[in-house]
């Protein structure tokens, strides 16, 4: 009888959970006819995908294709993962594998400046963007997105490179590599997987940002998707079945990721610390 | 710690001591040097700004671009926001939504990771595996996904509303077709169905998280209370609580400094910036600053407010974090 309850009350959890995921990608996969129908139906009866070729064949917003925003993602997101993952690994060795006195204090400042709240930086870095001129362009977004998925790399990577026993590094040493060496022939390797699960926190940071997007970028050829989303989502909001597919495809990169690299992010949270 | 110490002094052996020392001491700041400055540059350097900013009129981006003059006006931004009711309306709001929001989130979040710690094993991991779900989807979609589900003619809710008996319907709201009414328009409708949207998304955190404390401290205390005849209620409260209190403490925190701040959902719920019976201090800060006509100089004293307001929270937060980590 409990047991029943329990399970009862887990379906409805999952249930309330996943609805509206299922409903994104069911609705994106219905002919009109059942998205405007006066009853909606649980799975699409005749399943089409002519809202995915609307959308990936024909211009979300005239003269710019789908392929064309999600390209700017991409480009902004894999540069931040890069920049980000290669200053979190210096970073992240400094912290891990050396004792200094100022080593406390960065610690501190790491967790600090993750709790800045970034909506309150949209006008001085607007400023900053403005100065540089580097408006309307992707490198002010690679930029801004670095910034905000530093902290919280070097926090998760830290634990990943103290992880790597220091015995190995030391009978490198030994054999007499050099430092530069025993780095990227030994430590790096074994770093790689943590490196990995790193990027992709720092790649679904720069993917599903919008504010900095919205602001910073006019010309419709350099918007980012969810600019172009929340673009033709407020043109045309009856267009139900091409905004689910577009949410769609949005969407899958970074539910995929995510769900390799959850756990690390528990972890990396609440944990705050692992030990160093 | 020694063990590091002396490590890297074997291995340096070969080196004069000297040469040792220095290296020692110089690496780890060299490795340090790139992140600190992007930290410094795109962090701390913007939030002295936007200080530094909201004790300026600015109202064209000519001035930010610097071919006009900033008139310095000391506090008057800040005075005329404080003294603006609309200001305090906002804060109202800000404060009432958040307070709501952590509650439920952490309320439910707390009952879901019981719940996938007594269920079997098969149960469990599909209950995860869909609680996952609504936390990997992205804030701008999955709020777009709920406004469709909320959309006036075809969404699933106005369907649901339409099904219920006519007299029912009208006994309860006073009316019986719900087709063409608008969820969005009544600003408390409004933050009742973005708390909903934050709450799916926020929810899964908490719930892996107390999850992941249930599975960190021994189960036999609880079960030593429940064959003493305590009832879950009672459990809860006088085993699994104190033991994850410090849990707790971080977990209330974080809430609180996210949803403080919501400002995507927000944006696509209301469909821009247009509705200022909705705003919150994130979106009016936003808005003052960017719409037409732009008041960079007013929007940063709103953000500064803001930043104060979450600075205490995060002294909170830190403070517990560098607790736990003694303890560890």
């Amino acid at each position: 009888m409990k047991k029943i309850a329990l399970n009862g009350a887990g379906l409805l959890v999952a249930l309330f959970a996943a609805f509206p995921v299922y409903w994104m990608v069911a609705t994106s996969l219905k002919p009109n006819r059942e998205i405007f129908s006066a009853t909606p139906r649980p799975v699409p009866a005749k399943p089409t995908l002519e809202h995915y070729r609307e959308i990936l064949t024909g211009n979300l917003i005239p003269g710019v294709t789908f392929t064309d925003f999600f390209l700017n993602s991409a480009l902004v997101a894999v540069a931040t993962v890069v920049l980000s993952g290669l200053v979190a690994l210096l970073a992240a060795t400094a912290v891990a594998r050396f004792r200094f006195k100022l080593r406390t204090t960065f610690l501190i400042l790491l967790l600090v400046v993750q709790m800045i709240p970034l909506e309150a930086l949209v006008i001085p870095l607007f400023l900053m963007i403005q100065r540089l001129g580097l408006y309307n362009t992707l490198p002010s977004l690679i930029l801004t997105y670095l910034g905000f998925s530093l902290p919280f790399a070097v926090w998760m990577l830290r634990g990943f490179v103290a992880a790597v026993p220091k015995e190995l590094e030391e009978a490198a040493a030994i054999d007499g590599a050099s430092r530069a060496q025993t780095f990227r022939k030994v430590l790096f390797p074994l770093v790689a997987p943590g490196l990995v699960a790193t990027s992709i926190f720092s790649f679904i940071t720069a993917w599903n940002e919008l504010i900095f997007a919205l602001t910073f970028i006019n010309d419709q050829h350099r918007y980012t998707l969810p600019v172009a989303m929340t673009f033709f989502f407020g043109r045309d909001d009856t267009a139900w079945g091409s905004v689910m597919a577009a949410s769609t495809l949005f969407t899958l990169p970074v539910i995929v990721f995510f769900l390799l690299v959850q756990r690390r992010m528990v972890s990396g949270l609440v944990a705050g610390a692992v030990k160093g | 710690m020694t063990t590091l110490t002396k490590a890297t002094g074997e291995a340096a052996a070969r080196e004069t001591p000297a040469r040792r020392r220095r290296r020692v001491d110089r690496l780890p700041y060299l490795l340090l040097l790139p992140c600190l400055a992007i930290i410094g540059v795109l962090l701390l350097w913007p939030l002295g700004q936007v200080v530094m900013m909201s004790f300026y009129k600015l109202d064209s981006v000519r001035q930010l671009r610097g071919d006009r003059e900033w008139p310095w006006v000391g506090l008057a931004n800040y005075a005329q926001i404080l003294g603006d009711p609309f200001f305090r309306t906002v804060l109202r709001n800000t404060v009432l939504f958040a307070v709501a929001n952590v509650v439920l989130t952490m309320i439910l979040g707390t009952l879901v990771g019981l719940l996938l710690n007594r269920l079997g094993k098969k149960m469990a991991t599909f209950v995860a595996s869909c609680v996952m779900l609504a936390w990997a989807t992205p804030a701008l979609t999955g709020t777009i996904v709920w406004k469709w589900i909320f959309d006036d003619t075809s969404g699933l809710v106005t369907w649901l509303f339409n099904k219920l008996p006519d007299g029912l319907s009208t006994a309860v709201f006073g009316r019986s077709d719900w087709t063409g009414y608008g969820w969005f328009n009544d600003p408390l409708l409004f933050f009742a169905i973005l708390t909903l949207v934050v709450v799916w998304h926020s929810f899964p955190f908490i719930a892996v998280s107390v999850l992941a404390g249930l599975k960190s401290v021994p189960s036999e205390l609880q079960e030593a209370a429940r064959v003493d005849g305590a009832g879950p209620w009672r459990v809860f409260w006088s085993v699994t609580f104190p033991m994850l209190r410090p849990v707790f403490g971080i977990l209330v925190v974080l809430s609180t400094i996210w949803d403080f701040k919501v400002f995507t959902q927000q944006f696509v719920l209301a469909g821009g910036t247009q509705d200022r019976s909705t705003f919150m201090l994130s979106i009016y800060s936003y808005a003052e600053a960017f719409s037409p006509p732009p008041k960079y100089g007013l929007g940063s004293s709103i953000a500064v407010i803001l930043t104060l307001i979450l600075l205490v929270v995060t002294g909170v937060y830190v403070r517990m974090v560098l607790r736990q980590e003694d303890e560890s």
